[in-house]
């Protein structure tokens, strides 16, 4: 879905009980935050087109007497739309994802202060320690802002990961390396430098012995 | 062959077809269905064809007739005579008319079905655009061009209330009426081939054994929704499959019947047909039309629907296989009559594929409304080995399961959904008294976990969590809470996953935990 731009009509729903001003082509997400409500999200990024994969940033929407779970990052903003950020429903989604995510990365600084919102206990699940919790924001990022497909995605369902690319990050990630900051665990890195030692050790560019 | 430019044109070469043929000649029909071709009946078509030369007999290789349990098949008409099990040693006494067979009216397995889509598999060589025409096929297309506006063809599948077979029960008149009134400067019509689900193989038989079945439907549809470019995806893996479609989309443009100024009525339409990717989700809508763009089959949210911005962002239909081949009947015998059959929400016939621990596996086709019960016992000749039935799955990964005290119940999308065991594509999976409850659910979610696309946490982790508590179950390890564990993943799976993969994935186990918790709780210390 694209965000469109210029707005056109102003639309008014209700998020939380509040009246929340909006332009048609926004998203759930903006409107709340337009209104300062906050929502948490883990593969959400300004920059980056909306991607709808951690799903943390459900809530309840309610539209003509129909009640739906949606993700606010994608959900259009619609006339009298009402929305709830936090319920029961809602704040048990966020719970099991947590948990489901601290099985990968149970020290994840950003994954424990969500925990402690929401009530997730790190070890509910067993733990499958990839560290990668594949928000995709270091794919996106470098696919859409950098134009440069370092990093991608291998293979899918419970075997999906994220692949520095040895041909193309030889040449492109030592200069750049601004992924590695938007990593909500630090896998990132770890990746890249994994890869460098793997495929190309002492080869990148910028390598000054 | 030349063109066909005209109604008459079609009737003119379809009468002279008819008359070439000589409707008390001998005709032998083997079966070269999936099932079939496994049990070597390309050497019996072999056997017959040499045998057969020395009279005059036809030999015609067809499609999936339905029992595949007793393959290779093989049926003589005129009188429909069956032979199953059949041994390139039995072609001189079926050729010589000496051996007995049994007439298909006598047959158990065919005697309770109502074979409006696949009876014709017998009689149609699928590489032979002829053999449908002799059966009066494209009428139904030229009905639709020439005597119905594309609103009263909309009208007659919606008044027909004909329902996507392909999953979800979606009514096909509104999707179609949805893609046709969207504004937008080209839309197209989708046939959904792809059938990935385990124990599914009904669309094959019906898609390889008679193409123009389904091409027919799909070129009304196309006229009725205005759509000049069609696509069809499939299997990449069934050869057959491919080479009958793609035969018969060359036969049906070398008469007109496709392509441009279709039998002269000015409507242009053509076809390409895309191969799956092999993952299961690639059949799922929109990750379907991702794949027919070239991108990686990754579902889209739905929040606007795909009929409405689908392939490039422009309407799309998209409906399975057996819904296609539907339309052809309601346009030539009338809504009216299509809604005749079956109950008040679901009309017309359903093919099953009927396997697991039946005695005749295989694929029927039965109006709606038929007790559960006459598709496994007077079809599909109860269970196996005599022993007791426990349960019935349907939908497959994304079905469930009911108890056998349910076996009454209508094959109806609504009341078997109710029960938490929807139709889905119609794939019914019969279970006997030694099946392990917890073990069906592991192996349905250990299949998903491999085939999801992997983007969505509570799909990718959800269910790889469950099924690690169900593997752990089955090894004898439950532990305290994992019943707890199991139904709050279920549950988040069910509501927060992008698409319908994740969404359903957990409602084999939810049906389960509905109808057969005691076997859950019996792997856990304690009661749990
Ligand atoms: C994971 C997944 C796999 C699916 N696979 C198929 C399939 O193989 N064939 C099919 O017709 N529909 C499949 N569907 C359903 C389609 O998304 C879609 O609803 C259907 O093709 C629409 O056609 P219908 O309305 O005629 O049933 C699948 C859905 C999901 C969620
Ligand atoms: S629910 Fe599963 S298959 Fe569907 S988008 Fe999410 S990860 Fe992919
Ligand atoms: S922020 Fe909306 S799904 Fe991740």
């Amino acid at each position: 879905m694209k965000r469109e731009s210029p707005p056109v009509a102003e639309i008014v729903l209700q998020i939380d009980g509040k009246a929340v001003k909006a332009t048609e082509g926004m998203t759930v997400l903006q409107a709340a935050s337009s209104a300062t409500i906050s929502i948490p999200t883990l593969c959400h990024h300004e920059k980056l087109e909306p991607y709808g994969a951690c799903r943390l940033c459900m809530v309840e929407v309610e539209a003509r007497g129909r009640k739906s779970y949606v993700v606010s990052c994608l959900y259009p903003v619609a006339r009298d739309l009402i929305v709830r950020t936090r319920s029961d429903k809602v704040d048990k989604i966020r719970r099991v994802i947590l948990e489901e995510l601290l099985a990968h990365a149970p020290h994840s600084p950003e994954l424990m202060r969500l925990a402690q919102e929401y009530g997730a206990d790190k070890d509910r699940f067993e733990k499958e320690s990839s560290f990668c919790i594949l928000c995709g924001l270091c794919v996106r990022y470098c696919a859409e802002i950098k134009g440069k497909n370092a990093v991608g995605f291998v293979d899918h369902g419970a075997r999906r990961k994220i692949r520095f690319v040895p041909e193309i990050a030889s040449n492109e990630c030592w200069d750049c390396q601004e992924c590695f900051a938007l990593c909500p665990t630090s896998f990132a890195q770890a990746a890249y430098f994994l890869t460098e030692a793997l495929a190309f050790p002492g080869r990148r560019k910028a390598w000054t012995p | 062959m030349a063109k066909l430019r005209s109604a008459a044109g079609l009737e003119t070469l379809r009468a002279d077809i008819v008359s070439r043929r000589d409707p008390g000649k001998r005709c032998i029909a083997v079966c070269a269905g999936a099932g079939c071709d496994a049990a070597c009946s390309a050497a019996v078509v072999d056997a017959l064809r040499e045998e057969a030369a020395k009279k005059s007999i036809d030999v015609k290789v067809t499609g999936c007739h339905g029992l595949c349990e007793k393959g290779p098949n093989v049926v003589v008409t005129p009188g429909e005579l069956c032979y199953f099990g059949v041994r390139p040693e039995d072609a001189p006494g079926i050729v010589a008319g000496t051996a007995k067979g049994v007439r298909m009216d006598e047959v158990p397995f065919y005697k309770h079905q109502m074979r409006l889509l696949i009876g014709d598999n017998p009689r149609i060589d699928p590489t032979r655009i002829e053999d449908y025409l002799a059966l009066g096929g494209y009428a139904a297309l030229s009905k639709a061009l020439f005597q119905m506006t594309p609103d009263q063809v909309l009208d007659q599948v919606k008044k027909a209330n004909l329902r996507g077979r392909g999953g979800g029960g979606f009514p096909a008149g509104l999707k179609w009426e949805t893609a046709k009134n969207a504004p937008a400067d080209e839309r197209y019509v989708i046939v959904n081939g792809h059938e990935g689900e385990p124990g599914a193989f009904m669309d094959r038989a019906l898609f390889t054994g008679n193409p123009h079945k389904v091409l027919e439907g799909l070129i009304i549809g196309a006229h009725a929704i205005g759509a000049h470019r069609g696509f069809i995806y499939t299997r990449h893996d069934s050869p057959k499959l491919i080479e009958h479609i793609e035969t018969a989309l060359a036969q049906a443009e070398a008469y007109g019947l496709l392509g441009e100024n279709i039998l002269g009525s000015g409507f242009d339409f053509e076809v390409e047909v895309h191969f799956d990717v092999g993952i299961f989700v690639s059949g799922e809508s929109s990750a379907l039309m991702r794949s027919i763009e070239g991108n990686p089959p990754e579902p889209r949210p739905k929040y606007v629907r795909t009929s409405v911005s689908g392939i490039w962002e422009k309407p799309s239909n998209l409906n399975n296989v057996e819904t296609w081949a539907n339309v052809s009947q309601i346009i030539s015998r009338g809504a009216d009559w299509y809604a005749s059959i079956g109950t008040e929400g679901s009309k017309g016939t359903k093919l099953v594929s009927l396997s697991g621990h039946v005695v005749n596996s295989g694929v029927a086709e039965v109006p709606m409304g038929t007790p559960l019960r006459t598709i496994v016992h007077d079809i599909g000749g109860g269970v196996a080995d005599a022993k007791p039935l426990k349960a019935l799955h349907f939908g497959g990964p994304m079905g469930g399961s009911i108890p056998e005290r349910l076996i009454d119940t209508p094959l109806d999308f609504d009341a078997l959904a109710a029960l938490g065991a929807p139709i889905g594509a119609g794939g019914l999976l019969v279970m006997d008294d030694g099946t392990d409850m917890v073990d069906m659910a592991r192996y349905f979610l250990e299949f998903l976990t491999h085939e999801s696309c992997g983007k969505c946490v509570p799909c990718r982790e959800g269910l790889l969590q469950m099924l690690k508590i169900l593997t752990s179950m089955t090894n004898g390890k439950g532990r305290n809470g994992d019943i707890a564990r199991l139904e709050d993943l279920a549950e988040v799976t069910g509501m927060a996953c992008l698409c319908a993969l994740g969404k359903t994935a957990s409602d084999p186990l939810r049906s389960m935990l509905r109808h057969f918790k005691d076997e859950y709780e019996a792997r856990i210390p304690a009661g749990g």
